[in-house]
C-alpha cells in the first residue's frame, strides 16, 4: 500500500467516523427535542407517553373556563377538541399574559408538559392567527376587526 | 385586458425558454457553437416577457383591476401606493411571477457580460439557466397563474397580509432574498455546463466562483434584513427561531459559503474539483427545496400562503433535478480528476477542508431537524416539530469551530506551513484572545460559550486585521507609501483576499452580537395601570397613558411609555397595536430603544380601555444591533471581492507568478487567495 492510498484510506475512514458520529448525535439530540402536536383528545388516548414530553396542544378555549389573575399573572382555562360544549378538554394553567386577542373560543396553541395530575402547565401561549392570503369568505364582512377588538375588550374586562 | 396580456407575455416568455434551452443543450451537447447567439436572443426575449408581466401585474396592481385573480387576492383600494407595489411579492403567485423575472435579469446579464467568451460552455450554461426558467414559467403559466381572469368582478380586495404591510423592510427583505436565491441558478448552469462538457478550466472556474458570491452576497443581507424584520414586527422579542422558513434560507447560505471557501483550494491546489461542483449543486438545490417548503403550504409558518396545488410539481422538479445532479457527479466526475493533492495537514487548505466539512456537518443536522416533521408525518401519521434546543445544540459548537478557523485559515499558507513560525504568529492574537475573555469575566459576565465567543472574537479580530493590514505597513516600510494609498494599493492588488478579510470581520461582529444578545437576555412581563411602573434590568417602565390613530389601512392603538434608565433620563415609547381592515387579529409594532451597548424592546400585548391598564413583554438585549450594522462591512467586502479586476490581470491569472520581482506581490501571493 502507497502513502498516498493509505492517506486516503485514513481520509475517508476518519471522515466516515465523523460522519457516523455527527449523525447519531443529531438523531440523539432530535428525539430529546421533538415536540408533539395534539388535540386534547389525542393527548389523553396517549396515557402515559404524554407525561413530561414538550406538546404543542391545540384546540380551542372552552367557554366560561377563563380565570386571569393580573395579581399572580396567572392564567388558567380549559383546552377543548372543539366548540361544542360537552367536547373533550384539558385544564391549562399559563404563567404567560394572554395577548390581546385571547379570548374564549378562539383558536390557541400552548405549548408546555402535561402530568399526572391532569393539569397542562403552558410557557408558551399562541393563538391561532387568521390571517392568511385568501378572498374573504362568503358572509365575511369588512370592517370585522372592530367588532373583534371590542370583544376582545370585554373579555378581558370580564376576565379581571 | 391587463389579464390576457399577462397570459400571452407568460406564454411568451415559456416559449423563449423552451427554444433557448433545447437550442442551447441541443448545440452545446454537440459541441457546436452556431447555436449560442440564438440563445443569447432566447434569454433576451426571456428578459423582455417576464418584464413586461411583471409590469403588466404591478400596473394591474395600481390600478386596482380586480379582475385580475392576483389582484383580487392581496388588493386593496386601502393599502397604500408603496404596498400595493410591494404585494408584488406578497403571496403566492406574485413571488412566482417575481421570481420569473429576477431569474430573467440575471440570465441576460450573465448572457451579456460573458457574450464572446467562453464558447464551449456558454450555450450549455445558458441552455441550463432557461431549463430552468422553463420550469417557473410553467409554473406561472399553469398552476400558479396570477393572471387567471376573475367573475364576477369584486368591488374591493382583502389587502396583502398585515404582517407584511407593517414596516418598510418588508420592501427591501424580500427582494434581496429572491436575489440570492434566483441567482443560485446562474452557478448551478455553470457547474452543470462544466459536468456536461467533462471539463472544468480556470477562466470558466472564475466565472463560477464570480457569480456564486453575487448571489451569496444579497443571500446574505437578505437573511439578515429578515432577521430584522422579525425582531422589528412581529413582536416576540427575537430575531431567529430555527422556523423552517428562516431554516430555508440559512441551507443555500450554508453551502453557498463552503462553496465560496472550497473554489480557493480548487484554484490554488487543483483539488476538491468535484467536491466544490457538488456544492454549487447542492446549493440550487437547496434554493429549490426551501421554495417548495416556503410556498407549499407543508409548514405554517408566517411564509406559508394558502394551500396551494403547486406542492406536487415542485417534488417533481426537486426529485428530477437531484436525479439530474447525482447522475451528472457520478458519470462525469472522473473528468474532472484531481492534478494535485493534500500536502500538509498544518496547510491553508486543510483548514478550509475542515471548515467545508463543519459547514456541511451544520447543513445536514439542519436539514434534518428541517425535513424531520416532514417525514414523521408522511411515514407515521404523528405530527411533531423539532424544538429550537436541537438547532442550538447542533449548530452553535459548529459556529464557534466555525469562528476559530476563521482566524486560523487565513493565517496559514498555501502547502504546508512552518510550525515554528506559526507558533510565532499565533503569539500575540491567542494573547489577545485571552485578555479579552479575562475582561469579560472581570466585568462579571459569565458562561462558557458566550466568554469562549468573545474571546475567539478577539483572537480572530486580531488574525484578520494584521493579515488586512500587514501588506499595507510592508507598503509603507519600504514603498515610503502614505498610510492611505498604501491600503488602497495593496487592496487592488489582492482584491479577494482584502474583501474576504472584511467579509471575516463583519462575521465576527455578527458572532459578538448573536452571542451577546442571546446569553445576556432580560425579559420581564406584567401588567401596568397608568401611573404605574415596571423594572426590566437598569430601566423603569411607567405607562403614561394611550393614545390612537388612523392611517387608511389601519387604525391603531398606542401605549405611551415613559423609559428610565440609570441617570434618570427619561424617554418616550411608544409600543402599538395595529388594527387593518378586513384581518381579525391585531398586529402589534414593538418599540425599540436601540443603543450601540444594547437594545429596549418593549411590546403591548394588551390593554384595556375600561381599566386604563396595558400588558407589555419588555426585553434587554446587549448588543443586538451589530448583527444588521454588520450589512454595509458584508456589503463592501463583498464588493471589492467581486468588483472585476483589469483585463492584464485577467490575463495573468492562469500564469503561475513566479516570476513576480516585487516583494509585496510575492507576500501577497504566497499569502493570499488572490
Amino acid at each position: 500500500m502507497t502513502t498516498s492510498s493509505r492517506n486516503r484510506l485514513i481520509a475517508i475512514v476518519s471522515i466516515l467516523v465523523a460522519g457516523g458520529a455527527l449523525g447519531f448525535i443529531a438523531f440523539g439530540n432530535l428525539g430529546k427535542n421533538l415536540v408533539y402536536y395534539w388535540s386534547p383528545g389525542e393527548m389523553i388516548s396517549k396515557g402515559n407517553q404524554a407525561y413530561h414530553a414538550t406538546i404543542r396542544l391545540g384546540g380551542v378555549v372552552q367557554a366560561g373556563s377563563l380565570k386571569w389573575d393580573p395579581q399572580r399573572s396567572r392564567l388558567n382555562f380549559r383546552v377543548a377538541d372543539n366548540p361544542t360544549a360537552g367536547a373533550v378538554s384539558v385544564p391549562v394553567i399559563s404563567t404567560e399574559v394572554p395577548p390581546q386577542m385571547f379570548r374564549e373560543g378562539i383558536g390557541v396553541v400552548v405549548e408546555g408538559t402535561f402530568d399526572k395530575t391532569g393539569v397542562f402547565t403552558s410557557n408558551r401561549l399562541m393563538v391561532n392567527h387568521s390571517n392568511e392570503y385568501r378572498p374573504p369568505k362568503p358572509g365575511e364582512q369588512p370592517r370585522e376587526w372592530q367588532k373583534t377588538v371590542s370583544e376582545a375588550a370585554s373579555s378581558t374586562a370580564r376576565t379581571q | 385586458m391587463n389579464s390576457s396580456l399577462g397570459c400571452g407575455l407568460v406564454l411568451g416568455a415559456l416559449a423563449c425558454a423552451v427554444f433557448g434551452a433545447v437550442v442551447g443543450i441541443g448545440t452545446g451537447l454537440a459541441r457546436r457553437d452556431s447555436g449560442t447567439p440564438w440563445v443569447i436572443r432566447a434569454a433576451v426575449g426571456f428578459f423582455l416577457c417576464m418584464l413586461l408581466a411583471n409590469l403588466t401585474m404591478v400596473w394591474a396592481l395600481v390600478s386596482h383591476d380586480f379582475s385580475v385573480k392576483y389582484v383580487a387576492h392581496v388588493g386593496s383600494r386601502a393599502t397604500p401606493l408603496v404596498y400595493t407595489v410591494v404585494s408584488l411579492w406578497s403571496a403566492l403567485e406574485g413571488s412566482i411571477l417575481f421570481w420569473g423575472i429576477i431569474l430573467g435579469t440575471y440570465v441576460l446579464a450573465f448572457a451579456l457580460t460573458n457574450r464572446g467568451q467562453h464558447a464551449r460552455y456558454l450555450s450549455l450554461a445558458l441552455g441550463t439557466m432557461l431549463g430552468i426558467g422553463v420550469f417557473f414559467a410553467f409554473l406561472i403559466a399553469g398552476p400558479a397563474n396570477p393572471f387567471s381572469p376573475v367573475s364576477p368582478l369584486p368591488a374591493d380586495g382583502p389587502g396583502p397580509n398585515p404582517l407584511l404591510q407593517n414596516h418598510v423592510l418588508m420592501v427591501i427583505h424580500p427582494p434581496m432574498l429572491y436575489l440570492g436565491y434566483v441567482g443560485m441558478t446562474i452557478p448551478f448552469g455553470i457547474a452543470v455546463a462544466a459536468l456536461l462538457r467533462g471539463d472544468l478550466g480556470e477562466a470558466w472556474t472564475a466565472t463560477l466562483r464570480r457569480w456564486t458570491l453575487i448571489p451569496w452576497t444579497f443571500l446574505s443581507v437578505g437573511i439578515i434584513l429578515g432577521s430584522w424584520w422579525a425582531y422589528a414586527v412581529l413582536g416576540w422579542g427575537g430575531y431567529w427561531a430555527w422556523d423552517p422558513v428562516e431554516n430555508a434560507s440559512f441551507l443555500p447560505w450554508l453551502t453557498a459559503t463552503a462553496f465560496i471557501h472550497s473554489t480557493m483550494v480548487q484554484e490554488r491546489r487543483k483539488i476538491l474539483k468535484l467536491w466544490t461542483l457538488s456544492l454549487a449543486l447542492a446549493t440550487f438545490l437547496l434554493t429549490i427545496l426551501g421554495t417548495f417548503m416556503t410556498r407549499s403550504g407543508v409548514f405554517n409558518s408566517v411564509h406559508s400562503f394558502t394551500q396551494s396545488d403547486i406542492g406536487p410539481t415542485f417534488l417533481v422538479f426537486i426529485s428530477l433535478l437531484l436525479v439530474f445532479s447525482i447522475a451528472l457527479l457520478s458519470t462525469r466526475g472522473q473528468m474532472v480528476a484531481a492534478e494535485g493533492k493534500l500536502r500538509s495537514p498544518l496547510s491553508r487548505e486543510s483548514a478550509i477542508l475542515v471548515n467545508n466539512l463543519l459547514f456541511v456537518g451544520i447543513t445536514f443536522t439542519v436539514l434534518l431537524g428541517t425535513l424531520f416533521p416532514l417525514v414523521t408525518e408522511a411515514v407515521r401519521g404523528v405530527r411533531v416539530s423539532v424544538g429550537e434546543p436541537y438547532f442550538n445544540r447542533m449548530a452553535v459548537p459548529g459556529g464557534v469551530a466555525v469562528l476559530f478557523l476563521m482566524g486560523v485559515g487565513p493565517m496559514l499558507p498555501w502547502g504546508s506551513a512552518n510550525p515554528q513560525l506559526v507558533k510565532k504568529q499565533l503569539l500575540l492574537p491567542t494573547a489577545i484572545g485571552i485578555a479579552v475573555a479575562l475582561a469579560c469575566l472581570a466585568f462579571g459576565l459569565r458562561g462558557f460559550l458566550p466568554i469562549l465567543t468573545f474571546g475567539l472574537a478577539g483572537f480572530v479580530g486580531t488574525l484578520t486585521l494584521r493579515e488586512l493590514l500587514l501588506p499595507a505597513s510592508v507598503r509603507i516600510a519600504e514603498h515610503r507609501e502614505k498610510p492611505w494609498t498604501a491600503l488602497l494599493r495593496s487592496a487592488s492588488r489582492a482584491r479577494r483576499r482584502f474583501g474576504g478579510y472584511v467579509v471575516h470581520l463583519g462575521m465576527v461582529m455578527i458572532f459578538v452580537a448573536i452571542a451577546a444578545s442571546s446569553s445576556f437576555v432580560t425579559h420581564t412581563s406584567g401588567t401596568l395601570r397608568v401611573g404605574q411602573s415596571l423594572k426590566v434590568g437598569d430601566y423603569g417602565v411607567k405607562l403614561v397613558g394611550f393614545q390612537t390613530g388612523a392611517e387608511p389601512h389601519r387604525r391603531w392603538k398606542a401605549a405611551n411609555v415613559e423609559l428610565v434608565g440609570r441617570d434618570g433620563r427619561a424617554e418616550t415609547l411608544a409600543p402599538r397595536m395595529n388594527f387593518f381592515e378586513r384581518s381579525t387579529d391585531p398586529i402589534g409594532t414593538p418599540a425599540v430603544r436601540s443603543s450601540l451597548f444594547g437594545d429596549v424592546y418593549i411590546s403591548l400585548l394588551a390593554f384595556s380601555d375600561e381599566e386604563r391598564t396595558a400588558t407589555f413583554n419588555a426585553w434587554i438585549f446587549p448588543m443586538v444591533g451589530w448583527i444588521w450594522w454588520s450589512i454595509p462591512i458584508l456589503v463592501l467586502g463583498a464588493v471589492i471581492a467581486i468588483w472585476p479586476a483589469r483585463k492584464s490581470k485577467v490575463a495573468r491569472l492562469g500564469t503561475p507568478q513566479s516570476s513576480a520581482s516585487d516583494r509585496v506581490a510575492t507576500a501577497d501571493a504566497d499569502r493570499g487567495a488572490a
